[in-house]
């Protein structure tokens, strides 16, 4: 699904974001990766979608790999994966609705295959009565959740969520956490960078990889003692 | 209608004022380019309204054979640069005096034997009328036997050849600096309305669009601001056209072929320039 192999990546020389990163994600996993800010994560994040190459080392994900995935074909990878943000990213000035079917719009779907999937998308996040509602009048919450219910649009086998919960209270963040366990549970894998180790420690079952100065320094698969 | 197309509508209603002023840029731009055009075109006509004054006069001798004149004036109208070849006969000379100089009317007719020489009157095709073109004609015109002397006015001949190159040097070398700028600026307004809505295109990369179909919608957006700024100059152009010949002096509005070009320009300027900087954002995300 997703296996990070050796990867270093260096936006100045000698001085990695991330170095020699290695870790497995396996289909329908969920795993919290950790670390403090400027620790690697959001990177990690990047080399996963190839938003950035590694300077070093291989990513592949869902069958595509760093070395052999040109730039032309990355739009192939977007679409096994779905993006969620710590600042929403949703496009201002446009519905909820809108801003769902915008991510199936790029892939060419029939107008009649939008209309009711992004209704059930938005059904799925628990926004099924807010999907004329302008984004930019949504709560935190609310845009976080349109911003899920975009990234599922086109059923990705995996979900990037970069600090998700950054801009939240604490019930909408567990409002988000529940909706990534029902989207897990339904068979996507799901990846959430975190610097809230709170949040962490409330899903003690869950994998856990810890980030420092860019090097993985605890994974929980591989430590049979525990956390 | 396609995405692409009801996308660029969209985004020019979600943001009228980012649309508005790229247009009234590119417009204004345009509008610059528009009023170099009319003096250009306008100088060309006075030029050439000139140039047909272009003729060369043969003077003929009392004594020639009228055979000979008659073979003169047949191979002049088959030269290639010469329109048509006019006989004024002595009379007619004295004729076209009078009426043309009454001033000197008693001179005229107190005369006993009518001194003026007959000639020929050649007119020149418009592509002819160049100092070399008339040259040769006048020399070829010179060695009939029948022909006492030949005039053209070469000084004035020269300097009208003269300001028609630095004019055509002019509208060339300012033109295209007047192109360039309007490039420029309608480039800059364009890549101002693309940068605005640069999270868009990272939004748009995220979620797996295709570079082309990303593209699209920006670059309908492009042509679209650039035809919008091409009326707008085409009307302002327009309207300072009316006020200059009502107000001023008489002036030809520009041929439709140039208006029709100069919004076409637009639109490919726009294009352009939106498919450059949508390019640059790509490569970023």
């Amino acid at each position: 699904m997703i296996k990070l192999t050796n990867v270093t990546k260096e936006y100045k020389a000698g001085t990695p974001a991330v170095a020699g990163l290695s870790f497995h994600i396996r289909k329908g996993e969920f795993a919290f990766l950790t670390g403090h800010s400027g620790s690697g994560k959001s990177t990690t994040m990047r080399l996963i979608h190839l938003g950035e190459r590694p300077t070093s080392g291989e990513v592949r994900i869902s069958g595509y790999s760093s070395e052999r995935t040109p730039a032309r074909d990355v739009w192939k990878v977007r679409r096994r994966v779905g993006h969620v943000f710590q600042d929403f990213r949703l496009l201002p000035g446009r519905t909820a609705r809108e801003n769902v079917a915008f991510a199936l719009e790029v892939t060419g779907a029939p107008r009649s295959e939008i209309v009711p999937r992004t209704q059930r998308l938005l059904s799925q996040v628990g926004l099924a009565s807010k999907g004329g509602s302008a984004v930019d009048a949504l709560s935190g919450g609310e845009r976080q959740r349109v911003a899920i219910a975009r990234a599922l649009a086109n059923d990705p086998v995996v979900l990037l969520a970069d600090e998700p919960t950054g801009n939240l209270d604490e019930r909408a963040t567990r409002g988000v956490l529940d909706l990534f366990w029902d989207i897990n549970a339904r068979g996507t894998a799901v990846l959430v960078a975190t610097h809230d180790l709170e949040l962490v420690r409330s899903y003690p079952h869950v994998r856990l990889l810890e980030l420092d100065q860019g090097r993985l320094v605890y994974d929980s698969a591989a430590d049979t003692n525990g956390r | 209608m396609s995405y692409a197309f009801r996308e660029a509508i969209a985004a020019t209603r979600r943001a009228p004022v980012l649309t508005g002023l790229s247009a009234a840029m590119v417009g204004l731009a345009l509008y610059v380019v528009s009023l170099f055009a009319l003096v250009a075109y306008n100088m060309q006509i006075a030029l050439t309204s000139v140039e047909e004054r272009v003729e060369l006069v043969v003077y003929l001798r009392d004594d020639g054979d009228p055979v000979d004149l008659e073979l003169a004036r047949e191979e002049l109208a088959s030269m290639p640069e010469v329109d048509g070849v006019q006989f004024i006969s002595k009379d007619d000379a004295l004729e076209k005096a009078q009426a043309e100089l009454p001033e000197f009317g008693d001179l005229f007719t107190d005369l006993d034997a009518n001194p003026l020489p007959a000639s020929l009157e050649i007119s020149l095709h418009p592509g002819s009328r160049t100092p070399n073109a008339v040259g040769r004609v006048a020399e070829r015109a010179a060695s009939y036997p029948v022909a006492e002397d030949v005039r053209f006015g070469r000084e004035w001949l020269d300097k009208l050849y003269l300001l028609r190159r630095m004019g055509a040097a002019a509208t060339s070398v300012l033109g295209l600096a007047f192109a360039l700028a309007a490039a420029l600026i309608i480039g800059t307004a364009v890549r101002l309305a693309v940068f605005a809505r640069r999270d868009e295109i990272y939004i748009m990369r995220l979620v797996g669009a295709r570079d082309g179909f990303i593209r699209r919608p920006f670059l309908i957006e492009g042509a679209l601001t650039g035809l919008l700024g091409g009326v707008a100059a085409a009307g302002l152009a327009y309207v300072t056209f009316r006020a200059v010949t009502e107000l001023l002096f008489e002036l030809a509005w520009l041929p439709t072929e140039w208006v029709t070009g100069g919004l076409v320009a637009g639109m490919i300027f726009g294009l352009l320039a939106s498919g450059a900087a949508v390019r640059r954002y790509l490569r970023e995300v």
